[in-house]
């Protein structure tokens, strides 16, 4: 326990919260039935790339430049950002008028499509 | 005894709110605390950037993402928080299904980012040696040539973050400072900066505000006109 | 600090003192404890006042007997009270979330206050981009209301956190224009160099900075009273229809958390505006110059510490008087219903100040004159304190300060010609 907390701190340290992150978030989107628990697996896994983005464009996590993306890691993680911010304002527009018509947010409803 | 390293002490106790939270949001059934737990794992999320130096991406995490769109999210839970739909089950089948892929994909991606990681620590020319990434005709870096291998065998340190709002800035508006100075090739790759980018996210942005509103509307008023008309 | 601590009581040498661990967490716990007073005595003072300004205004006289004359310990009272009485759960209720929600909002209250500069470095974390940090943790309070509201498993509850969700998202627009306004003008999200700024007379200051500014220091006063959800945008709480609203069903020490964050959150909106439109711990007299600096970090020792602590009580002075006008507000104004709150945020304070952004931005790109640039304000260090200490001057500025004043002079002459 004493050698994790004397360690620096590296790439890929950051690398595994994301890849828990991202694996979190698909398997929230798998197992919910609530369209709004669809909706915060997709929050999970956009920010587990986010995690991965930001710790590429850290000056001071690797050592070797050729890994280091620099600034841009940063302004992609904030498009991500942008465009989730986006993507739940259309998402949960769309949840509210289901909810609206059918009276349900259970995606297993939505149904009226299948042939 | 060495030394406790605050950078990771700090780094673990978020990375461990970030992962426990987001399981949680997982294996919670009641969706009004799967967005609490989101919440909280998305603000440590936050303090994650900020420990890796990226303080405007951090506060903006904090501002558009927890401040923004899980308030939004949290107000469409509650519109549709009644009692039938606060926590649906999902079935055994599913369970398994799921627990399948999600290990799977975790078996690759953390052995994945062990590999990335130790490569990313060695120095330059042996990194470039195992991975080949380099195209032929890339002019290697100067600085990184007469580094001592001692030196770059270190572990990276964490070092004063420069602030970046104002190199942010300036790359969404099409220069790139930080890379004004650089003299790797492939580095110097897309010196022209965001612009067209950013051009886009705002009209994107526009587009989704219109599709939006248009989405959520009243009907009544639509309604009310179709009567008037008969 | 830091090192101080280090060399003095660790007995770190001087190298590795600015790095050591100990005087860190010592200067750490200092700030949070200094904070969490602030908070905390802050939250006395105002209750107290808001019972007096409430009894003035009302044409009574508020509490007269706790503590003597004026009734000043009536709070202490009351606090004694909160924490004698039973806490209670509604039946129905979501416990963690009940339990936790008071915390939430109390913590991003706090939480806030750690990138708050109270004089030139004195600061809990000095963060490049300390404005943006402020919205953005003042934002996450919300969430402690809106889990109040669903967790009490009370119908009054529940609307009280959907007006408050709704009307902090609205009300997050207006306001962040409203600050990027001042940031635009010094170039600058760190507090610290926004305040620094506006050093000298109060013609410096950003509200006195073009009309534009001036009117955008109004609409960010109101945008900031929605925000922290007091009366007339206390419509989470608005206790004509929703009984309480978000905290009906809270009792005891609990409820006294969330009435800690809603102080904590006015004091932090009020010095926030205080630092971006009002000057910050600059007076309307410049104190500093007269000391010998410009701002007080070109000061040091013993000066350095006269000129912050002056400037601290100033800028706090700033930080209660709008306290006071946002009581003055609330006890005066009728509540707004809902409807009427969000068209004030969408149709007339975003609009607006949308307006007095593009102006600003072209009296920026324009150049033109603010006082500073008229000579109004840009009294110089070295000639305020001639008309003080006349005989002092010479042996009192090194010679590199003269020259930088000479500059600004020059600058100052060519920004006249300009405006000629």
């Amino acid at each position: 326990m004493l050698s994790l907390l004397s360690e620096p701190v590296g790439l890929s340290h950051y690398l595994i919260v994301g890849a828990v992150m991202f694996v979190s978030g698909a398997v929230c989107m798998a197992t919910k039935r609530n369209a709004l628990g669809v909706l915060m697996g997709i929050e999970l896994v956009l920010n587990g790339a986010n995690v991965n983005f930001v710790a590429f464009g850290s000056d001071f996590l690797a050592r070797n430049p050729n890994y280091g993306i620099g600034l841009d890691g940063h302004v992609i993680a904030l498009f991500v950002i942008v465009l989730a911010a986006a993507e739940a304002a259309v998402a949960l527009a769309i949840v509210l008028n289901f909810y609206n018509n059918h009276a349900t947010i259970d995606v297993d409803k939505a149904d009226e499509l299948k042939g | 005894m060495d030394p406790i390293n605050w950078h990771t002490l700090f780094f673990l106790l978020f990375a461990g709110i970030a992962c426990a939270f987001a399981l949680g949001v997982v294996f919670s059934s009641n969706v009004v605390r799967m967005a609490f737990f989101l919440i909280i794992s998305l603000a440590a999320t936050a303090g994650l950037f900020f420990l890796a130096g990226a303080d405007f991406v951090g506060a903006m995490q904090l501002v558009l993402y927890v401040g923004g769109t899980l308030v939004l999210l949290v107000f469409g839970v509650m519109l549709t928080a009644q009692s039938p739909f606060i926590s649906i089950r999902t079935s055994g089948g599913d369970w398994i299904l799921a627990a399948l892929v999600g290990g799977s994909m975790l078996a690759i991606l953390v052995p994945t980012a062990l590999m990335i990681g130790e490569r990313a620590n060695m120095p330059s020319a042996e990194a470039d040696a195992t991975t080949r990434a380099e195209p032929p005709g890339a002019i290697q870096p100067v600085v990184m040539a007469k580094e001592e291998p001692t030196v770059a065998m270190l572990p990276p340190v964490p070092v004063e973050s420069r602030p970046t709002a104002t190199n942010i800035g300036q790359a969404l508006i099409g220069v790139r400072v930080d890379k004004l100075e650089e003299t790797n090739e492939r580095k110097r790759a897309g010196l022209a900066g965001y612009v067209m980018p950013f051009e886009v996210i705002s009209i994107h942005l526009l587009v989704v505000l219109v599709g939006a509103a248009f989405l959520a509307r009243a009907r009544r008023r639509a309604k009310s006109r179709f009567a008037d008309a008969a | 600090m830091v090192e101080f601590i280090n060399e003095k009581i660790f007995g770190f040498s001087p190298t590795e003192a600015a790095l050591a661990v100990p005087g860190q967490v010592i200067v750490a716990l200092w700030a949070a404890f200094l904070i969490l007073n602030l908070i905390a005595v802050g939250a006395l003072l105002f209750i107290w006042m808001e019972r007096k300004i409430a009894g003035r205004i009302q044409d009574r006289l508020g509490p007269t007997r706790v503590g003597g004359r004026f009734g000043w310990l009536q709070t202490l009272a009351d606090g004694i009270k909160l924490i004698a009485k039973e806490d209670l759960m509604p039946g129905g209720a979501d416990g963690l979330l009940f339990r936790l929600a008071p915390y939430v909002a109390f913590c991003a209250s706090f939480g806030a206050f750690i990138a708050l500069p109270f004089a030139t470095g004195w600061v809990g974390l000095e963060l490049n981009v300390a404005v943006f940090f402020i919205t953005a943790v003042l934002g996450l309070e919300v969430f402690g209301v809106i889990l109040a509201g669903y967790a009490s498993a009370s119908k009054w509850s529940l609307f009280g956190a959907m007006r408050e969700a709704a009307q902090v998202i609205s009300y997050e627009v207006p306001l962040g224009l409203c600050i990027v306004i001042p940031v635009m003008i010094a170039g600058t999200m760190d507090l610290i160099k926004i305040g620094n700024e506006q050093a000298g007379w109060f013609t410096n200051w950003f509200l006195f900075h073009d009309p534009f500014t001036f009117i955008t220091a109004f609409v960010y006063f109101t945008c900031a009273t929605a925000s922290v959800n007091r009366a007339p945008f206390d419509l989470a709480e608005a206790e004509s229809e929703l009984v309480a609203g978000f905290h009906t069903e809270y009792s005891g020490l609990r409820w006294s958390f969330f009435f800690m964050a809603e102080y904590g959150s006015m004091l932090l909106v009020s010095a926030l505006g205080a630092i971006l439109f009002c000057g910050g711990w600059n007076g309307p007299i410049p104190v500093v110059a007269m000391i010998g600096g410009e701002h007080a970090s070109q000061l040091s020792g013993f000066a350095f510490v006269v000129a912050n602590l002056l400037g601290t009580i100033m800028f706090l002075g700033k930080a209660i008087l709008g306290v006071t006008l946002m009581m003055w507000a609330r006890w005066t104004l009728p509540r707004l219903r809902i409807d009427q709150v969000i068209t004030t945020c969408w149709k007339y304070c975003t609009p607006i100040v949308g307006v007095m952004f593009i102006g600003v931005m072209v009296w920026q790109a324009y150049q033109l004159p603010s006082p500073r640039d008229l000579g109004w304000g840009s009294l110089e260090p070295g000639s305020v304190r001639e008309a003080w200490h006349p005989s002092d001057e010479a042996k009192a500025t090194p010679a590199v300060d003269k020259q930088a004043r000479v500059d600004d002079l020059q600058m100052t002459d060519d920004a006249q010609a300009r405006v000629e």
